[in-house]
């Protein structure tokens, strides 16, 4: 479906003095295939670049640098009419289901509007298909009467996917769809996206910070750190045995709710480096317990290692695998 | 066993509300021994914050406390004069809470913060006061001391901070710390680093924690006891170990099974989310708080707030429908 290749993403930021300009490498050198039918979830910490990568995918921001494809054609290089079909086929579901929501809008309205646009249905059509949305979400049809404000955090949520489905799509970029709910309403979320995903045959990239989320939802999994991609695994091999340094700390860093496995690695040292002045080579290296004289030089490329996995890290060099 | 450090008794926090008062804390009782590590989890709105903010008097006016005790190291802190609690503050308790930016004062030194907390119960010269804050950062993992006691809170990352508010908070030798999501704000990597630095703090200082959190994982890994807490009440209390091999109230069980990867992982399964949603205060349902989410609710549960009763040894739950078995 999604194609990257060497897929970069830069902002100039004036730091401090007026002569002072600085570029933050938010994305750098991605290169990533996203299959129809997965869920591919992107993990990380905070300033990854995670959320600016599915800016990429959803074509709100052009890379610096690279090629974005969908279904074979370059994002920025394709006419009005591709651009439009994407629109429709890439939607998105929001973190805050507070914020994302316009108040002033009837749910009706949230849901239809982008029939409207795409001129999807009109009239009694519309508002049949609305209903039938919101359904499908869990919610009662008179809800499209109402406003959010009326609406607790996990139905607003639900609107916000009714709305996403409502041009029928293809593809849901959602960034961490669950992360401002309570943990007994984020399960409803997760078993509906779920179901939504099997019943239409979507095809999910799910950004998120919380790897146990990660693990129910993922097929696959991009491990980002400072803007690159150092893992890519199918879900299963990379919670049994993740490869590069960076991705098992980060899933040893996760309490494990079970007080009989109680941890007793040593935690990751130090703060993540600022993305605009990354460390030389490899931008984990300062923290890694791995760590070799030639991550310091070298960046190592993302390679692929195991079957479906690759990794970015010289330790795998070694083995000559 | 050691001494008693914290006794809540019948807690009842309330707030004036349009139609009457609206109680957000309405029945907590928790005893807490000196060195003990003790956890309480609920979700947002379960009156878990509250009853940290009680323990320190500071219920945020105009809520106040409408019944029960708060016993710090034998007074009774919702009684004392504001001179009084101030005495007790930072010296018999400290206190930890999520955004280390919104508790830290932005225009402020971090060395002027830590000063202002050392001498707060204590006149020491200016050069004590220095040596002071710089062994106390060196304690918490702060690089560079020195350096860092002219930095501003905004000038230092997430961790940092959080390192800052917890050697502020020991500062004056509290023998409990309080400590309300300290972690909530940060990556998980940095979690981990404060997580170990509390447990370091507490053998080294022999020093008591109180942790309250959403987080199920977190309390496994780092508390002896547990309370679960629901719409201001207690509803499960036990060891740590007990709670999650065999919890006792559908709550805790559903609030398990709602979080993937804790029974069972990948998503073969589907998860066992908890129907409804956290009720409001002014909408707490009659008899159990938890009946009209619960799936094993009868007719019975409607009757009367269920008591914390004692289920199996050491483990009490607040339902009807668990059998006791001690």
């Amino acid at each position: 479906m999604f194609d990257l290749r060497a897929v970069s993403r830069h902002y100039p930021v004036s730091e401090g003095g007026l002569a002072r300009r600085a570029l933050l490498r938010a994305v750098e050198s991605v290169d990533l295939a996203i299959h129809r039918g997965e869920t591919l979830a992107v993990v990380g910490e905070s300033g990854c670049g995670k959320s600016t990568l599915a800016r990429l995918l959803l074509r709100l921001e052009p890379p610096t640098q690279g090629i974005i494809r969908y279904e074979g054609e370059d994002l920025w290089q394709s006419d009005r009419a591709a651009v439009r079909r994407f629109r429709r086929q890439v939607q998105m579901v929001f973190q805050d289901p507070y914020a994302s929501l316009n108040p002033r809008m009837r749910v009706s309205s949230i849901v239809g509007e982008g029939m409207a646009i795409h001129r999807l249905a009109t009239g009694v059509a519309r508002r049949d298909r609305v209903e039938e949305l919101l359904r499908q979400v869990g919610l009662s049809p008179e809800v499209a009467t109402g406003y959010p404000h009326q609406f607790s955090g996990g139905q607003r949520q639900r609107i916000g996917i009714a709305r996403a489905l409502a041009v029928d799509p293809t593809v849901l970029v959602a960034d961490e769809p669950v992360s401002a709910l309570d943990v007994s309403v984020q399960a409803q979320i997760l078993n509906l996206l779920q179901d939504l995903k099997r019943d239409r045959g979507l095809t999910y990239v799910f950004i998120s910070h919380d790897l146990r989320v990660v693990e129910y939802m993922a097929d696959r999994v991009a491990v980002m750190y400072l803007g690159r991609v150092v893992e890519l695994s199918p879900a299963a091999a990379l919670y049994e045995e993740p490869l590069h340094p960076y991705a098992r700390a980060l899933l040893a860093a996760v309490p494990a709710a079970d007080p009989a496995r109680r941890s007793v690695s040593r935690p990751l040292e130090g703060d993540v480096p600022s993305p605009l002045d990354p460390p030389s080579g490899c931008a984990f290296h300062p923290r890694c317990s791995e760590m070799m004289p030639r991550c310091r030089r070298e960046q190592p490329e993302l390679t692929h290692r195991a079957r479906d996995r690759s990794v970015a890290c010289h330790l795998y060099d070694l083995c000559g695998a | 066993m050691a001494e008693e450090l914290l006794r809540l008794e019948r807690l009842r926090v309330v707030f004036p509300f349009p139609r009457g008062e609206l109680a957000g804390v309405r029945d907590v009782g928790l005893v807490l021994q000196g060195g003990e590590a003790v956890g309480v989890v609920g979700e947002s709105g379960c009156g878990k914050s509250l009853t940290a903010l009680a323990i320190l008097g500071l219920v945020p006016p105009p809520g106040r406390i409408a019944a029960g005790e708060v016993r710090l190291g034998g007074r009774v802190v919702n009684r004392l004069s504001p001179a009084e609690l101030r005495s007790i503050r930072g010296r018999e308790v400290g206190m930890v809470f999520q955004e280390p930016m919104t508790s830290l004062n932005p225009v402020f030194t971090v060395g002027y913060q830590l000063a202002e907390a050392i001498t707060a119960h204590r006149r020491l010269s200016a050069a004590e006061v220095r040596r002071r804050c710089i062994e106390l950062l060196g304690e918490v993992g702060v690089p560079a001391p020195e350096a860092r006691l002219r930095a501003y809170p905004g000038q230092l990352s997430g961790g940092l901070r959080q390192r800052v508010m917890i050697a502020i908070s020991i500062a004056c030798g509290p023998r409990l710390l309080v400590a309300d999501e300290p972690t909530t704000a940060l990556d998980v990597t940095i979690q981990a680093q404060i997580m170990a630095l509390l447990a370091r703090l507490r053998r080294e200082r022999g020093m008591a924690l109180l942790l309250i959190s959403h987080d199920l994982g977190l309390v496994a890994q780092n508390v002896d006891r547990v309370l679960v807490m629901y719409a201001g009440y207690v509803v499960e209390e036990s060891s740590t170990h007990a709670l999650f091999d065999s919890p006792l109230h559908p709550y805790t069980r559903g609030l398990m099974e709602s979080i993937p990867g804790v029974k069972g992982g990948g998503h073969e399964h589907r998860l066992r989310a908890i129907p409804g949603i956290v009720p409001h205060p002014s909408q707490v349902p009659e008899g159990c708080p938890f009946r009209e989410r619960c799936s094993e609710a009868v007719g019975e549960c409607a009757l009367a707030v269920p008591a914390l009763e004692e289920k199996r040894h050491q483990h009490r739950a607040r339902c009807i429908r668990v059998v006791t078995n001690v």
